[in-house]
């Protein structure tokens, strides 16, 4: 398989980056230079073979449902680079 | 008069404890040792008034009688962790002025058994690279000079600013993340030691994510048993990490010293691998025959699917972080470059703020879980981290740990690195994946020199939750290496 430039306008636009002439060239041909040494994946026998998702030996923790923090609102809103009456700014998106 | 920044930990609270140094003096060493080691750029923060008010703090604790175990120990930790209200920046653009609200687990613990944060040292963006080349706060150097008596060479990486300012004397101890190799890597480009345990043994929350189901905190110090008092304390359940393990954290210190006599040790012959520098495989062999003379049983073990780690890891380490970094959109982490709409806002943001290879990772993570590739790529490697399981799991039925170089190499120049492609740099991390894709503990110490000067390490592996075990073999091997090499001392500027 071979990652065209078409392949990283479609990549680009899902991550939402931008990339213009010269970048969408230069990470096309070093993606597709890493897409071929990963091909040697292929010729591993995988049938039967479950993924492995996680490695971790932790069962999932149930907890009471109660309120175990909260009221800060002000702390969450410190780091927005826009906020108005504690909530995020954004562009308008419904005219 | 003892030299203050070239203590160990260890020698530095037996000191503390007997009143011979006190905490300020500690810490006024190494503050005055990081203003003339400022060019190896191994800080991206320096906090000088937080370590002075911390040290205060800790005398007159100690005073008290009230220490706590690290009480005085001046450390650094990677700009990967946040800490409440000082800048973490990640080494990226994106998250230059980003100040959290609140602390990571891991360097709470910290805090709470008493050492003194000295700064926030330089990392790869976002910890992806292993030279701290792709830091948006430029690259930290090597306090080992190349043959010429130059400064050129990378500290590695993603913890390179850790494993330099480690090294040079400009901390103790400081803390490193390892995703792949990002502890092991750069603690052998500087000679010094480092170990990612377990995976669950520490919290990771509170550091900025990269590869979840890889990432883990741990310690870079100048002993094995600095790593041991370290970890002890770093470690440990937390509710607020649903991968930490709730499972009693043992005292590693009790660990060392106890002879090796009859543990057998595996020596993974996958691992003898084309483009291994020859001063490595020396140094390897030379590990090998110590461990073997303290009345080791070596072992020569199979782990077939070793060479396909790499590929894997790369595949569900670039998945995993385009789903991570996908919260950097403009909206809450403090850079923003408009828009006219939302979408152009997200990607103006992005674009500006993420550099290269996050930019790559993300592109490659994206095309891997991206409709139609989504089996032949990220499934597959998941399939094939299953049997990189496997093949430890079967080793460790068999072996109490194994005896591995840590990296293909010495340190490289920044010159070298420069001009490499992603798949050569990608290469550097061949012999740490492996335990990273398995969860298992690995620690790296230096046991041999290169012909240039330069230090060599080696890795231990345990089993899972066995770091006893790994500190046990690495304790015995740092004894008997007689490792004693430091970087010359920094001049000052």
């Amino acid at each position: 398989m071979s990652f065209d430039q078409k392949t990283v306008q479609n990549i680009s636009n899902l991550a939402r980056i931008n990339l213009d002439e010269t970048a969408q060239a230069k990470f096309t041909s070093e993606i597709d230079g890493i897409l071929e040494w990963v091909h040697q994946l292929q010729e591993v026998n995988v049938d039967q073979v479950e993924p492995l998702v996680s490695v971790s030996i932790q069962e999932n923790a149930e907890r009471s449902d109660v309120v175990s923090d909260g009221n800060i609102r002000d702390d969450l809103m410190k780091n927005a680079p826009e906020s108005a009456h504690g909530f995020f700014v954004v562009p308008k998106m419904v005219e | 008069m003892t030299d203050l920044v070239e203590l160990n930990v260890s020698e530095a609270l037996d000191l503390l404890n007997k009143k011979e140094i006190s905490a300020v003096e500690l810490a006024k060493a190494h503050l005055a040792e990081m203003e003339k080691g400022r060019f190896l750029n191994a800080y991206i923060t320096e906090t000088p008034e937080r370590a002075l008010a911390d040290a205060e703090a800790s005398d007159k604790r100690r005073a008290d009688g009230i220490a706590r175990p690290l009480e005085g120990i001046a450390i650094a930790n990677k700009d990967l962790y946040c800490t409440k209200g000082i800048l973490t920046t990640a080494a990226s653009k994106i998250l230059s002025k980003f100040v959290p609200t609140y602390e990571s687990t891991v360097s709470q613990k910290l805090i709470d058994a008493g050492t003194v944060m000295l700064g926030k040292v330089n990392t790869d963006q976002f910890a992806m690279g292993g030279s701290t080349m792709t830091s948006y706060f430029g690259v930290s150097k090597n306090p080992w000079a190349d043959s010429n008596g130059e400064y050129t060479l990378v500290p590695g990486g993603s913890s390179g600013g850790s494993a330099a300012a480690v090294s040079a004397g400009l901390c103790m101890a400081a803390t490193g993340t390892d995703t792949g190799g990002s502890i092991r890597q750069p603690a052998s480009f500087c000679g010094v030691t480092g170990i990612k345990p377990t995976y669950g043994r520490c919290s990771r929350w509170g550091i900025v994510a990269f590869a979840s189901s890889l990432d883990q905190a741990g310690p870079i110090a100048r002993s094995v048993k600095d790593c041991a008092l370290l970890l002890e304390q770093m470690a440990g359940y937390d509710p607020k990490d649903s991968t930490s393990v709730n499972k009693g954290v043992p005292n590693y210190v009790a660990a060392l010293g106890k002879d090796i006599k009859g543990k057998k040790i595996g020596v993974p012959k996958e691992y003898l691998m084309e483009g291994i520098n020859p001063d490595v495989k020396a140094t390897w062999d030379k590990g090998i025959r110590l461990l073997k003379e303290a009345g080791a049983e070596i072992v020569e073990v199979s782990m077939p699917h070793t060479k396909y780690a790499l590929p894997v890891y790369y595949i569900v380490a670039c998945a995993e972080a385009s789903s991570n970094l996908s919260r950097y959109d403009g909206v809450r982490f403090t850079t923003r470059v408009e828009g006219k709409t939302l979408d152009e806002l997200y990607k103006n943001t992005r674009t500006d703020g993420f550099g290269d290879e996050v930019i790559r990772r993300i592109l490659l993570g994206t095309f891997v879980l991206s409709a139609g590739f989504y089996d032949a790529y990220y499934i597959r490697a998941q399939r094939v981290r299953r049997l990189v399981y496997n093949d430890f799991k079967k080793v460790f039925d068999e072996v109490d740990a194994l005896l591995t170089p840590a990296a293909p190499t010495p340190a490289l120049s920044y010159e070298a690195m420069k001009n490499m492609s992603p798949v050569d740099v990608y290469l550097g991390d061949v012999f740490t994946t492996p335990a990273s894709l398995a969860g298992v503990p690995a620690l790296s110490l230096p046991v041999g020199v290169s012909k240039e000067g330069l230090p060599i390490g080696l890795q231990v592996i345990g089993k899972h939750f066995d770091e006893e075990t790994v500190f046990q073999v690495a304790d015995v091997l740092e004894k008997s290496a007689g490792f004693q090499l430091k970087p010359h001392r920094v001049k000052g500027a």
